[in-house]
């Protein structure tokens, strides 16, 4: 049997949806259309002489081959982040699912990171890996490791990449301690009977009935890498050494607000729009078929 | 009857105060000063707030100096710009070319029935800030310079003379070797402002130009010229000296002066004004000296360029404000005002009369050092070369020096291919300002 509401008023229906449409086209819609609009535009600062010059922000950008590296260096990045974020998550929420004395307080603990604000996380990261200061710099140094994340920029990135990952468990972790609770326990306690052994079990019940939760962590922490490690990325590094860990998001930011190179700054943000709209699109597209719910 | 009254008079007299206050034309004055600094700033305003009725400044920290830029580029699109607003030194091209939002400084006082006259500041400082009609744009508020500081216990600890500064280069490297293979210290030397130091203040100081078209103070047609030999050798011998532990990289920032006073590294080039941080926190006896420099160069030492920041004056506001402006600025004219800001900031007095006032009144023997970056300064007159520089998009191109550099020292790249690079990378974002910017 079907449900139908019929509104009477010719209104109603409009006057209801209004405030979330005002909310979509005032803090959604009119951005976005300004930032394709400058992204045309090659302007001064303080916007006196402004010229429209169409394409070229963008035929810039794509010609500039450390726009291209500041690519790799996302993709890198957001791969390492959404992987080393997941699978840390998953396991300890597995270990945690187990009844354990205690569990509780592991659970609460595990829960804390979240409540960091990035800037902070990273700047406790900071500290820890500082070459001269930091607790974990002296502990890599005494096995002989050179470590410098001020020049090197592999060590910036694990830097950063550690603190993003740090940040982000605990949400993830929720999420998965969720799922798991979710699953029947008599599927798993029949394929035990069957003589599934704890791997086995995990692997061919576990993982799969986790699949939505797993697909869905993966949109939010690609999302999360791409775009919410901006003050990470500002308290640890700053984009350096050299540029080795400015992401595409942090590359708009300093063209735009350190540079004053609002056209560049502006065409890069719409590259970014297009790169979500299409990741959301392929992830629901082609991922979510696969995805047992 | 009574309590009615007492109300209507209260609201009378509440509207008479508001009338009052607004009677007073409130300017706003946007920096970025921090700490110390800051209540020298709130000083200011409250000393002139005070000293008449008709104007009150309101002095607000805004963030970073590029922070408080983009607010204030930000507020000037929005229509409500403040109407004095702190620039850092790199930041003046770009302000200098935003015709429309800004108001010369020249023409506020003037019109505010002010004499000015631009010779009253020392001339590394006026130049600074003044276009090519002679037109002083802005108003010089906190200049500093880059000087070497080192620590005299670790000299002493090394076998080096504490009470001699070592002069040049090669005796830095020296001296670096000595208290490497000592063990006197963790660290032999270290910068703060990579550029700055190593880039602006080395060309200056040796007199070798930046870029072309006087290090762009004479046209916006500007390109860069730091590959020179000189720039090569310099920085090939900083690539060296990281090799050997001599140099360490502390970052793009201020991040040195803390290695320094911490007593990590023994030797450090950086802002004249991190005297007055550096003597709160130093537990050593340490001297300020003069830049190193390369004596084989011919002209070296010539001079130092300014860092720091300057007061712009916005444009679209009333005249009784600018009224106000003016005469704020001409109180912060003061050589008195300006001595005291001098001795208790560390940035260099920006007048000769101000040096003048602190030298009489014994504060240089009670304090050495803290003439070093005046004297610096003034070492001889300025020249092509070494009066100032003026790049637009100058935030991002020394951000652009600095990764080089940075490459460079992780062993990417020799001294020559960062240098190339540096060169290929700014010019393209002058070429790009040129075309933008219509002074």
């Amino acid at each position: 049997m079907e449900k139908r509401v019929v509104f009477r008023s010719r209104w109603l229906p409009y006057v209801l949806l209004a405030p979330q449409l005002a909310v979509t086209l005032i803090f959604f819609f009119w951005p976005a259309g300004q930032a394709l609009l400058q992204s045309m535009l090659q302007q001064d600062p303080f916007g006196i002489n402004v010229e429209f010059v169409g394409f070229d922000n963008f035929r810039h950008l794509f010609s500039d081959e450390l726009y291209l590296a500041s690519f790799r260096v996302t993709a890198v990045f957001s791969v390492l982040v959404a992987g080393f974020g997941l699978t840390i998550s998953l396991l300890l929420a597995v270990f945690a699912d187990r009844a354990l004395r205690g569990a509780g307080l592991y659970k609460t603990l595990l829960i804390w990171p979240y409540a960091v604000a990035h800037a902070v996380a990273a700047v406790l990261w900071l500290f820890l890996f500082n070459p001269t200061l930091g607790i974990v710099a002296h502990w890599i140094k005494g096995y002989g490791i050179a470590w410098d994340p001020l020049l090197n920029g592999g060590d910036a990135l694990t830097l950063v990449v550690v603190a993003a990952v740090w940040n982000q468990i605990s949400y993830n972790f929720l999420f998965f301690l969720a799922g798991l609770q979710s699953i029947p326990k008599s599927l798993i306690e029949a394929a035990a009977i069957d003589g599934a052994g704890p791997g086995r079990r995990f692997w061919t019940i576990v993982f799969p009935l986790l699949s939505p939760t797993t697909f869905f962590l993966l949109v939010v922490n690609i999302v999360y890498a791409f775009f919410n490690t901006f003050a990470i990325i500002d308290a640890a590094t700053g984009g350096g050494p050299g540029q080795a860990t400015e992401i595409l998001v942090y590359k708009v930011y300093k063209d735009g607000f350190k540079a004053l190179d609002l056209g560049s700054s502006a065409a890069q943000s719409v590259v970014l729009m297009i790169i979500v709209i299409g990741l959301t699109v392929m992830q629901f597209k082609w991922i979510e078929r696969k995805v047992q719910y | 009857m009574s309590r009615r009254f007492v109300r209507v008079a209260l609201l009378v007299a509440l509207f008479g105060a508001s009338a009052a206050a607004q009677a007073q034309t409130e300017i706003q004055w946007w920096h970025s000063m921090t700490g110390a600094l800051n209540d020298r700033v709130n000083e200011f305003a409250k000393g002139f707030n005070e000293s008449q009725k008709d104007y009150k400044v309101v002095p607000v920290y805004k963030g970073a100096y590029p922070e408080s830029m983009a607010a204030a580029i930000a507020a000037f699109r929005a229509g409500n710009a403040p109407h004095i607003l702190q620039v850092f030194e790199v930041g003046t091209a770009t302000m200098m070319s935003a015709k429309g939002a800004i108001k010369p400084v020249s023409d506020v006082l003037r019109e505010g029935g002010f004499k000015f006259d631009p010779k009253a500041f020392i001339g590394p400082v006026s130049g600074y800030y003044t276009n090519r009609k002679g037109e002083m744009l802005s108003f010089p508020f906190n200049s500093s310079t880059t000087v070497f500081y080192y620590n005299k216990d670790v000299f002493e600890k090394a076998g080096l003379d504490p009470n001699r500064a070592p002069t040049t280069w090669p005796e830095v490297v020296q001296a670096a070797a000595k208290i490497k293979a000592s063990g006197a210290s963790q660290c032999a030397y270290t910068t703060g402002w990579p550029s700055w130091v190593h880039v602006e203040n080395l060309s200056a100081w040796h007199n070798v130009p930046i870029g072309t078209r006087e290090n762009g103070m004479a046209g916006l047609d500007t390109r860069f010229q730091i590959n020179s030999p000189l720039h090569v050798r310099h920085w090939n011998n900083l690539k060296e000296w990281s090799q050997k532990g001599y140099f360490t990289y502390a970052g793009r920032r201020n991040e040195a002066e803390a290695k320094f006073y911490s007593g990590e590294c023994a030797m450090l080039t950086s802002s004249s004004a991190a005297q007055a941080n550096i003597n709160r926190n130093a537990k050593f006896k340490y001297a300020v000296a003069m830049l190193p420099y390369y004596a084989d160069v011919a002209g070296a030492p010539q001079n130092s360029i300014i860092g720091g920041a300057s007061l712009w004056v916005m444009s679209g506001k009333k005249p009784a404000e600018y009224k106000g402006v003016a005469q704020f600025l001409n109180f912060l004219m003061d050589p008195n005002r300006q001595a005291q800001w001098h001795q208790t900031t560390g940035y260099v007095p920006i007048s000769p009369a101000a040096y003048e006032i602190t030298k009489k009144s014994g504060f240089y023997e009670k304090n050495p050092g803290t003439d070093v970056s005046v004297r610096q300064l003034m070492l001889n007159p300025p020249t092509a070369n070494s009066k100032g520089l003026r790049f637009g998009s100058f935030v991002q191109i020394r951000d652009i020096f600095e990764e080089e550099m940075e490459n460079m020292l992780a062993g990417k790249q020799d001294a020559k291919a960062a240098l190339d690079n540096a060169v290929r990378r700014g010019d393209e974002l002058l070429v790009r300002f040129e075309k933008s910017a219509k002074e």
